[in-house]
């Protein structure tokens, strides 16, 4: 334990251990991202669809008002009364409408909380619906409540639609590789880049050059110590996910190996370039949130990025983060093996070595 | 073979607009204590980072133990004990890990950190986070970084800029000590007169890129120093017009701030001076205070300069 390198490693791995802040967003926080947003979009758990209603004084609509007296008069924890309805549907599945009745003043104000997706204007002889049809959620509550007080099933064809719970298919399937992913950028801006930066400002760095220290040993300590801790995040993650909700990796291991490795070295050639020059924490903390903000929205962590327009999504497809999280989840979920993610690690690695040669060409040592 | 083991030839150093360093030349003898004096901004930390190699003279050349940086980079760093201008360490790592550390760099054996800890002073706190350590066992640990490879030259940049007088009393102890052994070189910057005169044999006046006087203590006094000392106060609420000195007694220098009230006079002959210098002031003002005394190395950084080292 008496060589450099091994001491500046050793290091690494104490600062690591000891600041909880760390260990905590590291390793807790990606955790409680996928049980928080697994659990909210993938559970058959059955979340109330909460609706305003504004009645009418003289209505005539007997169906509506005969849906209305089936429903439960309950109150909800800031004290409002509300109708709740409970509809069993054939192929939608069973589903709770919370019905608050307000005004339209009221209604909007819930509309603009998000406290409500649609509201139901009851008229003397008819009931309106009012919902921004771009919002899935809300045209799917319209389906099941306009069937279901008009007493009939949403089926009028042969088809049919089944409910997605098979494994591979589901939200949490799509989310936990490209947190995978997320987690390597976030590991090795902040780990990497800001730690040198930090150093760099403690001018603790210009005292470590000042002693015959290798420059070589200290880069490398950095770098091996942060992807080994990036392994040991993925695995803790992966592990989590297996138990709490069966992911499964359908494709190869080996190739997972390669596209994460390529991840990292990719990040770790931008995090070397970002902290190359920069001898202030603020300025430090401003450009990793450039680089990393951006990709966090756009490179389909959280949600797909094919939405966007087309023009965008050809630009989306080339951020460094979007491959990674493409790669991870192909392997994830759609059985990719080695031959598949090779051109997505030949990508980030050559990335990563040209971006890591040009930061160090230009990095700034004192 | 030169008896010098640092040699500057005429060296500069600018940054853009700045001349930090102009065209200085200076020699540093085996085992000599040296304090570079001079205020914020003078180019010590220049001119102590250019000897630690950790800068590049714009001009010039310097010398250290008959190499140089460009030829010999590995012999310096292993020569060398630097404690730069408020270093920080990493927070949690322990004061012994800190050492240790350092000390893989030099390839020195674990006793010698533990010989450190105890040259330091620091027994008691071995095992203690850096980041709960005052700001003088900071700086004491600073020092002990510097001297694990039991440096020939030993660079203090600013050692107990912030501490307080016993931190500061406590730091000296072991630089003395360590004095004792005469086979260390040191240059060390202050801004605090004391610090040099009670740790150096040589002292360096520097002030804008440039050396104003050097030399013992005792020669910078009796070369530069050819009169002593009068300060006083005076109520400004009557007159506001300076006070004029009839010229019986030789005035070297004569310094008045109208909006304070107070005067600095530098006399060749303070007996001859006091009791014109009282009959003036009492006869014209109301006396405050009035105060004699020897030069000291503040003084003469005033009369060199019209700025007190402090600034």
């Amino acid at each position: 334990m008496r060589h450099p390198l091994l001491k500046l490693i050793a290091i690494r791995y104490k600062e690591f251990i000891r600041e909880p802040g760390i260990v905590f967003w590291t390793i807790i926080f990606p955790i409680l991202m996928a049980w928080g947003l697994g659990m909210a979009f993938t559970g058959n758990g059955d979340l109330p669809t909460s609706i305003a209603l504004i009645e009418s004084q003289h209505t005539t609509n007997n169906t509506f008002q005969e849906f209305l007296e089936s429903a439960s008069t309950q109150t909800n924890e800031e004290g409002n009364t509300f109708f709740a309805k409970k509809l069993d549907n054939e192929e939608l599945g069973t589903s709770t409408f919370h019905f608050y009745p307000t005004d339209s003043a009221g209604a909007v104000q819930m509309l603009k909380q998000g406290k409500s997706q649609l509201t139901l204007k009851e008229k003397p002889d008819s009931l309106i619906y009012i919902f921004d049809p771009h919002n899935s959620e809300a045209k799917l509550a319209y389906l099941v409540l306009n069937a279901a007080i008009e007493n009939k099933q949403t089926r009028h064809t042969m088809a049919e639609i089944r409910p997605l719970t098979t494994v591979g298919t589901r939200y949490i399937d799509f989310l936990v590789p490209g947190l995978l992913a997320l987690g390597v950028m976030n590991s090795f801006l902040w780990g990497i880049s800001y730690a040198l930066i930090d150093m760099r400002v403690k001018k603790l760095m210009r005292r470590l050059v000042a002693t015959p220290m290798k420059k070589s040993h200290f880069l490398i300590s950095h770098f091996f110590a942060r992807i080994s801790l990036a392994f040991v995040e993925a695995f803790i993650l992966i592990g989590f996910s297996k138990y709490f909700f069966d992911i499964k990796l359908e494709g190869s291991w080996v190739a997972f190996f390669l596209i994460f490795l390529a991840g990292n070295l990719a990040f770790t050639g931008i995090g070397v370039l970002i902290s190359s020059r920069t001898s202030n924490s603020r300025v430090g903390t401003g450009l990793i949130n450039v680089i990393s903000l951006p990709m966090t929205i756009l490179s389909g962590i959280f949600f797909s990025y094919h939405n966007f327009p087309d023009s965008i999504v050809k630009i989306i497809e080339l951020l460094p983060l979007t491959i990674l999280a493409d790669n991870i989840r192909s392997v994830f979920i759609e059985g990719a093996g080695v031959v598949q993610v090779l051109p997505g690690t030949i990508i980030l690695t050559s990335l990563g070595l040209v971006l890591f040669t040009i930061g160090l060409r230009i990095f700034k040592w004192y | 073979m030169s008896e010098h083991v640092i040699e500057v030839k005429e060296v500069t150093k600018t940054f853009k607009e700045v001349t930090a360093v102009n065209n200085l030349s200076m020699k540093v003898q085996k085992g000599e204590y040296l304090a570079l004096l001079g205020p914020n901004g003078a180019g010590k930390t220049t001119l102590v980072e250019m000897i630690e190699g950790l800068q590049e003279p714009s001009q010039g050349h310097i010398s250290i133990l008959n190499t140089n940086w460009a030829k010999d980079p590995k012999t310096l760093s292993h020569a060398l004990g630097i404690s730069l201008q408020e270093t920080r360490f990493i927070d949690k790592l322990t004061v012994f890990e800190t050492l240790d550390l350092f000390a893989s760099f030099y390839q020195t054996p674990t006793s010698r950190v533990k010989e450190i800890i105890a040259l330091i002073r620091m027994d008691e706190k071995a095992g203690s986070f850096v980041v709960n350590l005052s700001g003088g066992q900071r700086q004491r640990l600073a020092l002990g970084i510097a001297l694990l490879n039991k440096p020939q030259i030993l660079m203090l940049d600013e050692p107990t800029t912030g501490l307080d007088p016993n931190s500061r009393r406590e730091l000296w102890d072991i630089l003395l000590d360590l004095k004792k052994e005469g086979n260390t070189t040191m240059i060390l910057t202050t801004h605090y007169m004391e610090e040099a005169s009670t740790l150096c044999d040589k002292i360096v006046i520097m002030d804008q890129g440039e050396i104003l006087a050097e030399g013992s203590l005792e020669e910078l006094l009796a070369n530069n120093n050819t009169g002593e000392i009068i300060e006083y106060s005076v109520n400004m609420a009557e007159k506001n017009n300076s006070p004029e000195f009839a010229p019986e007694f030789e005035l070297l220098h004569n310094h008045w701030e109208p909006a304070t009230g107070k005067g600095r006079l530098v006399v060749k002959d303070i007996v001859s001076a006091i009791p014109n210098v009282l009959h003036e002031l009492r006869a014209n003002y109301e006396l405050r205070s009035f105060e004699c005394r020897k030069m000291t190395l503040d003084d003469l950084f005033v009369s060199m300069t019209g700025r007190k080292l402090s600034d």
